[in-house]
């Protein structure tokens, strides 16, 4: 029997956080508070995944969005995820499958609290966008069988070809006009209204191109932001229930401005022991975060003076800075080719030439990558992704392990061992340059 | 020509039906290839493909299921983590060591992430030959998934009429489809006689006899089959004690041939399993007249397995596929066999087992890795759970 051992240390340090941050923080906690209200002010809720989130198409019946990944990403800052888990686990879910969906059932079993302590509301209707990621087909198959509520599959091919075709966005057009629509038009009472959805999907590029501008500032040296750590802060509101609004808007406004508030005075990230010391080393990291161990897993690149100038993760709810902007003039389609093109949708070699460009655009040391024991769709492939980039680039690259939710695979001395190896490998890399010139 | 097998025992069917199975160099379809010029072989992994079409362009799919308990993965491990199941690192180790080095294209089906990504791996690694993600729709109108998937369809067609270098005709892909019924009704009678006589035609036969039609060719596995259920039903065999139990979740990682002899070993008769499903993937007779892609799809949509790698639209339906194998096959239990980390299967296991509680079918579980060798702990718990239909059931 496994038991989740928490040690008792004193409270830590208040972390410190930028002015974004705090504001992303709130936008967060107020969309909880709208969502947890639901029963009182008859608001009808949604739940759908990151990526495939279809936010504007949402909001034009008046739905709110619940995005169970983000929930379980709430547990696993909190350390709540890893009871979810074994509660999960306890009624018959097995210990080798997606622990975002564990503990997303533990946490109905126990309760389904918001992180503001309040009941999460039933959802009215699962939106299944079913982009990249198998097992978002099995995660509402089991909450539906859960809330017995009307549920809708909104399939996206897999680019596996690399490239978009007009079937591919035919189906998707039609699925949306003639299933997602119509049940979300059911289900809400709302008509659809097509030049909403433009006015929304005009917003949206707007927020769009001021996040590139963001995680593109990460090619400054030293960069304004830790483009991984950092980076999950930024990603919040447009890969959750904000895109399409002004809310947005203003929040990746005010980041950049921020972001280049620091760029003009040469400074480097934020973290949460203050401003970060002298960049060291520059990293681009492929794979999601551990969520238990946040905090620690980002102290172990920061104290090495190591930042993240770009990640793979920061795609995973849409990919932007490639050119592709919603664009109100084609209000389905556009829908439907941003589903198709975010990151865990596109194939291995599209993936391995992302990574290989970020490398070279943002001046990378090398690529990290964290390896998440329970998450296929990015984990399966990703050692030849490692060695992949190495021999195109001729930068290094390591590989580490460790779970989103389950402090069970967060080994701490196992991860600092690796990444001080890796700090190591880059610098006797540099040392060979600097000795051949 | 496929050689005439009439007149031969069941051992023998089954022998050479074993002699397939553990030839890891593919040694038929080598000939096969070999015997004119200008043959191509075209591999697909679980869980479905439309066979047809590789066989309409006069090419031979063979099916690749991964390497077994008797290939030693070597390369194949430093391609994936620890908690990824066995099957694509023994399906990498069949590439790297030369083993598919006859295969001129390789579909990877929609399954799961695993076997997505690996269709992206094999391009990289094996740029020359044809790979190829073969999409599947999770929307079952024939406007809509119907549409998107007949375009999938001729996307295949067109592709694999380049490699042979010419189109591939609706006359050929009619005549195909007419083969693989018959192959198809001649597997679905093999199933049907197991569940009627299962000491008959045990759970290990019936699977080799099976899985020999992944690496025949069609008109040669159907000879196969009808040679094997004419011996089988002709040879009288002692009817054990055993309780019926419908196997599920092998779907894709095949369980070691020693598992499935553990079963009967241990007092289950298998009725009836989701092992190999690309050979019974289409229920009935797909129509031979009229736009052949769209027959194909109309039978995918319409009249297909349910398994978990498809969405199952109806909460109403859900599970149900099996609670009517059990019932078709006259079962008293099942049996949950999972690959280790084989997320269709084991998300899928628990909506299931609700289904199966609500219909007072007793089950029970395990996992295992397609080179799994310890038989012990299954046989006990198989054992077990046998005893316990046979002390309780209908009690």
């Amino acid at each position: 029997m496994t038991t989740i051992v928490t040690s008792k240390k004193a409270p830590a340090k208040e972390a410190e956080k930028d002015a974004s941050m705090v504001k992303q923080k709130e936008m967060m906690a107020a969309h909880y508070e709208r969502l947890t209200s639901a029963p009182e002010t008859g608001d009808k809720v949604v739940a759908t995944f990151v990526p495939g989130n279809l936010n504007e198409l949402i909001m034009c019946f008046d739905l709110l969005n619940n995005l169970p990944e983000v929930n379980a990403i709430q547990n696993g800052l909190r350390r709540l995820s890893g009871s979810y888990v074994l509660e999960a686990e306890k009624i018959g879910h097995s210990e080798d499958v997606c622990t975002y969906v564990k503990s997303d059932i533990g946490m109905m079993a126990k309760g389904n609290l918001a992180p503001n302590g309040k009941k999460f509301p039933n959802p009215d209707v699962l939106l299944l966008s079913y982009t990249g990621c198998f097992t978002f087909m099995k995660w509402f198959e089991l909450l539906r069988e859960q809330y017995q509520c009307e549920t809708i599959m909104l399939h996206t091919p897999y680019m596996g070809d690399g490239k978009i075709t007009k079937n591919m966005i035919d189906y998707m057009v039609k699925q949306l006009k003639e299933e997602v629509i119509p049940t979300l038009e059911r289900v809400s009472g709302v008509k659809f209204d097509i030049d909403r959805l433009r006015e929304y999907l005009k917003k949206s590029t707007k927020a769009e191109d001021d996040l590139v501008r963001v995680l593109q500032s990460a090619k400054a040296k030293p960069s304004p932001i830790d483009a991984y750590f950092g980076g999950i802060y930024y990603i919040g509101p447009i890969f959750g229930a904000f895109r399409g609004t002004d809310d947005a808007i203003d929040y990746y406004r005010f980041l950049r401005e921020e972001v280049n508030e620091r760029l003009a005075k040469g400074k480097g990230p934020v973290t949460p022991d203050g401003d970060m010391g002298k960049e060291k080393y520059r990293l681009v990291v492929e794979g999601p975060p551990n969520y238990t161990s946040f905090r620690q897993f980002w102290k172990m690149f920061y104290d090495e003076g190591a930042v993240v100038v770009a990640s793979s993760y920061t795609k995973v709810g849409g990919v932007y800075d490639f050119g592709f902007r919603h664009d109100p003039d084609k209000p389905l389609e556009t829908l439907a080719e941003y589903c198709l093109g975010v990151y865990t949708n596109r194939s291995l070699p599209m993936r391995i030439d992302m990574l290989t460009n970020y490398i070279k655009e943002y001046e990378a040391d090398g690529l990290l990558i964290n390896s998440i024991k329970s998450c296929n769709s990015f984990s399966a492939g990703q050692l030849m992704m490692m060695r992949e980039v190495e021999k195109r680039t001729g930068k290094p690259a390591a590989f580490i392990e460790s779970d989103l939710v389950d402090p069970r695979y967060f080994s701490a001395a196992n991860i600092k061992n690796r990444l001080e190896s890796y700090f190591q490998m880059i610098e006797q890399k540099r040392a060979g340059v600097s000795a051949a010139a | 020509m496929a050689a005439s097998l009439n007149g031969s025992k069941t051992a023998d069917v089954v022998a050479r039906a074993q002699a397939l199975f553990e030839d890891l160099s593919f040694a038929t379809a080598r000939q096969w290839k070999a015997s004119e010029p200008g043959r191509k072989v075209v591999g697909y992994m679980p869980i479905y493909v439309p066979r047809e079409i590789i066989h309409a362009a006069g090419m031979l799919p063979l099916g690749i299921v991964g390497g077994g308990d008797q290939l030693e993965v070597i390369h194949g491990d430093a391609y994936y983590q620890s908690y990824i199941c066995r099957i694509p690192r023994s399906t990498i180790e069949l590439g790297v060591s030369g083993r598919l080095d006859f295969v001129d294209g390789m579909l990877f089906p929609s399954i799961c992430d695993v076997i997505r990504n690996l269709s992206g791996m094999w391009k990289l690694m094996f740029p020359h030959v044809y790979s190829h993600y073969f999409d599947v729709p999770q929307n079952y109108r024939d406007d809509i998934g119907g549409n998107f998937y007949i375009n999938e369809l001729a996307e295949l067609r067109h592709d694999l009429g380049e490699i042979r270098g010419n189109p591939i005709t609706d006359d050929e892909l009619r005549h195909s489809i007419a083969v693989y019924n018959e192959n198809r009704r001649l597997v679905r009678d093999l199933y049907t006689f197991r569940a009627e006589r299962p000491w008959q035609a045990p759970a290990a036969e019936v699977y080799l006899v099976v899985r020999a039609g992944l690496v025949l060719p069609v008109e040669e596995h159907s000879v196969m089959l009808r040679d094997y259920l004419a011996t089988a039903r002709a040879e009288e065999r002692p009817m054990r004690d055993n309780c019926r139990i419908v196997l599920t979740g092998a779907f894709c990682e095949q369980p070691p041939l020693n598992l499935i002899k553990s079963l009967e070993l241990s007092g289950c008769y298998v009725v009836d399993d989701d092992l190999l499903l690309v050979t019974r993937w289409l229920t009935g007779d797909v129509p031979t007249d009229g736009d052949p892609l769209k027959n194909l799809s109309l039978a995918f949509l319409h009249h297909s397995e349910s398994t978990a790698a498809k969405y199952e639209p109806s909460q109403k339906e859900k599970g149900l596929y099996l609670v009517r194998a059990v019932k078709r096959s006259a079962a008293e239990g099942v049996i949950f066999a999972a690959p280790s980390f084989c997320d269709p299967a084991l998300l899928e296991r628990p909506m299931l087992q609700h289904v199966l509680k609500d219909a007072g079918i007793p089950y029970i579980a395990f996992k295992y890795a397609e080179n799994s060798g310890q038989m012990q702990p299954i046989r006990e718990q198989a054992g077990t759970f046998a005893d316990s239909i046979k002390l309780w059931s209908g009690a």
